[in-house]
């Protein structure tokens, strides 16, 4: 046993050992005591696990500037651009904190991911327009050293749109927005459509515009992926846990106006661990509130909306978590949001007839798989809310696209770090999508809403 | 026997193609001492900041070549017209352009060609071969100045893939040839909105390595374009005999 323990036990063996063995040379446990020695070292080196302090490699840093609360894609877009468009390398300290690493409910997987210009909003189009040229060069994007690169498995084909009588003017009005912002749209009367397309009953169809180039569909998953290898090599933190607290200090000023203004800033967010009440508080100077369809709960922790209705402080963030499977159902007849079980009924009962009076090769149809996802679903005007809030100073707003946030992502993340770093939006003017908004009333609606 | 600095390559040759910073995580398996470089290479990224840094430097400098080659020429148009703007671009990509009723005029090897075509102000150019050139979707930009091409060929072209495809169908009214063979990134989703190019009698997609199923594809494609001959791949290619069915009528192809 002391032979064991002492590291350099030469004395002692010679000591202890018998008579006999002196001439066989030495007889110490060489190998034993050579490992030994070994795994001491090891375990005072750095970059192994030290067994004296607690292990807490699940816990997010104790410090970091910029917590971004949702680890979808508009989450990791917007971290991707603050670390790009950061003046110094390492100048920013991100941390991505998401609640669920599987992504079983996020909308990024669950999402379609179609991209499609043909909005009528002239920031909506300008964003999609970024999206594209950003899919299409993602490979220069998001090069990471030594890892393949990503095939996005884009499919060019082009979104549709069919107008009646009624809707012919507004569709005009907004393909000739769309062009005029550089989208490549076009209108088709009813005889060209059914040249082009002629599977298609053009009843009742008095004009068509369709998209011939930067829209198509994609695989989110790819991009979800490659956005977090990319962030990984960038020096950006992730962190599976749940954002339960927010520590906010207060401070009182007047306006120019007169006004008493109560101004909140969050200094510390508290990150709950899966499974156990451990919690980790990280201290930080900026929240970024991109947690899709539960942004809603995020902004109630930090205090938005507790005040009198009809006030600043009482304006909640109207977004609330819809679910969507094949379609929009109408408006008085919204699912259940509880789970993200699809209604087979729904499909066969309101869906299938209008797939099958316009196309009529539809009608032996038969429903394969169905899946559904959440919406972030913005109830005020169905626009995404980007921006900081105007009383709590450093929560900075992405989310809230309902639907079409996957192909606003890149050009968003892009809005929401310029921000951040200068202080206003450089390349795309986003200041129609503010939260001021919702206690101004002014509504950003955007008529074709997928 | 090269010095050991020199084959220690930091970022693969373009002929290649640029999988510069990629070509580690690609599918082709090399052999024996370049095996032994790479993962030297693999194991001096993971350790060391700098070496990561420069190989990452290296590939956005690559990255910016490709954008230089592909500059707009379109401000040539208003002094020289739009045929000899996109002429002058193709020319300087390193294919070859001929005009109507004239002869190819194509660079030599050091990357000269012959000014005569800034007086051919008014004549069209009717076939380009842009073959093994590094075009991409920006450089299309100065391609469909030439509003009455007929015959094009995107062979080896790097750089061309389903984006650039979507962005043909200007040219659908003249377009009559267009060669896409060898593409290393053209998949059955571009060749799916070739169906624009409803003038199209002659496409060759053979050998396109990212197409999954060619057979079915050379199918499709038939059907999309019912006027167009689309050579290059067998149908029956990928087909296999069930275990019961012998070749014994001569008449029905026998898969390669």
């Amino acid at each position: 046993m002391i032979r064991r323990v002492l590291p350099h036990g030469l004395g002692r063996g010679l000591l202890t050992r018998r008579p006999g063995t002196r001439r066989g040379g030495f007889s110490l446990d060489w190998d034993g005591k050579v490992s030994e020695i070994k795994k001491k070292i090891k375990s005072i080196l750095p970059g192994t696990p030290c067994d004296v302090l607690p292990d807490t490699s699940h816990l997010p840093p104790e410090h970091s500037d910029v917590v971004i609360v949702g680890g979808g894609v508009l989450g990791l877009s917007v971290a991707y651009w603050l670390k790009k468009l950061e003046n110094r390398q390492g100048g920013m300290q991100v941390l991505v904190v998401e609640r669920d690493h599987t992504y079983s409910q996020a909308s990024t997987g669950l999402s379609v991911g179609g991209i499609c210009q043909q909005f009528s909003l002239p920031e909506n189009i300008q964003l999609s327009l970024f999206s594209a040229s950003f899919l299409r060069n993602i490979n220069e994007y998001l090069a990471v050293t030594d890892a393949p690169p990503l095939d996005l498995q884009f499919n060019p084909s082009g979104y549709l749109l069919l107008a009646s009588e009624k809707d012919a003017a507004a569709m005009e009005s907004n393909v000739k927005v769309q062009k005029q912002e550089g989208a490549k749209v076009c209108l088709m009367s009813p005889d060209q459509l059914r040249n082009k397309f002629p599977w298609i009953n053009t009843e009742g169809v008095a004009l068509a515009s369709y998209g011939m180039e930067n829209e198509g569909w994609f695989d989110p998953w790819c991009l979800l992926h490659g956005l977090r290898q990319k962030l990984a090599s960038m020096g950006v933190s992730f962190c599976q846990g749940e954002v339960t607290r927010f520590v906010t200090s207060s401070q009182c000023m007047l306006t120019t106006d007169d006004e008493m203004v109560t101004l909140k800033s969050i200094h510390e967010v508290h990150v709950k661990m899966d499974h156990s009440l451990e919690y980790q508080p990280v201290e930080c100077a900026i929240v970024i509130n991109a947690a899709g369809a539960w942004s809603a709960q995020i902004a109630a922790l930090a205090g938005i909306g507790k005040g009198p209705p009809g006030t600043l402080q009482g304006t909640k963030l109207p977004v609330e978590p819809r679910k969507r499977s094949l379609s929009p159902p109408l408006q008085e007849e919204e699912p259940d949001p509880a789970n993200l079980e699809v209604d087979h009924d729904f499909f066969q009962e309101k869906v299938w007839p209008h797939l099958a009076l316009r196309v009529p090769a539809f009608e032996t149809l038969k429903v394969q798989t169905a899946w559904a996802g959440y919406y972030d679903y913005n109830t005020f005007d169905q626009n995404g809310v980007v921006g900081p809030h105007p009383l709590v100073v450093n929560m900075y707003f992405a989310t809230g696209f309902s639907g079409h946030g996957l192909q606003q992502a890149p050009g968003v993340g892009r809005a929401v770090a310029e921000m951040i770093l200068e202080g206003s939006f450089q390349t795309i003017d986003l200041s129609p999508f503010l939260f001021n908004r919702f206690y101004l009333g002014e509504k950003t609606q955007e008529n074709n809403i997928m | 026997m090269a010095a050991p600095w020199v084959s220690l390559r930091l970022v693969a040759p373009m002929l290649n193609g640029t999988r510069g910073i990629h070509r580690l995580g690609g599918a082709v398996v090399p052999e024996g001492n370049q095996k032994k470089e790479r993962t030297m290479l693999q194991f001096l990224t993971n350790h060391f900041y700098d070496v990561e840094a420069l190989r990452g430097y290296l590939f956005q400098r690559e990255m910016s070549k490709v954008h230089l080659k592909n500059r707009s020429f379109t401000w040539l148009e208003e002094q020289h017209g739009p045929y000899s703007a996109g002429a002058f671009f193709i020319l300087k990509q390193g294919g070859a352009v001929k005009f109507r009723d004239k002869e190819w005029i194509r660079p030599d090897k050091y990357g000269h060609f012959s000014p005569e075509f800034w007086n051919f102000r008014e004549v069209p150019v009717e076939a380009v071969d842009a073959s093994d050139c590094e075009i991409n979707y920006e450089g299309l930009d100065n391609l469909l100045l030439l509003k009455e091409l007929q015959s094009l060929s995107l062979q080896r072209c790097p750089h061309v893939d389903d984006w650039c495809l979507s962005r043909l169908y200007p040219l659908a009214d003249s377009l009559q040839e267009l060669s896409l063979a060898g593409c290393p990134r053209v998949s059955e989703r571009g060749l799916a909105c070739l169906h624009h190019l409803q003038n199209l009698r002659r496409l060759d997609i053979s050998d396109l390595p990212a197409v999954s199923n060619p057979g079915l594809t050379q199918i499709l494609v038939e059907e999309m374009l019912p006027n167009c001959q689309v050579v290059g791949v067998d149908w029956a290619e990928g087909l296999k005999l069930g275990p019961e069915e012998q070749p014994q009528d001569t008449a029905s192809p026998v898969p390669a």
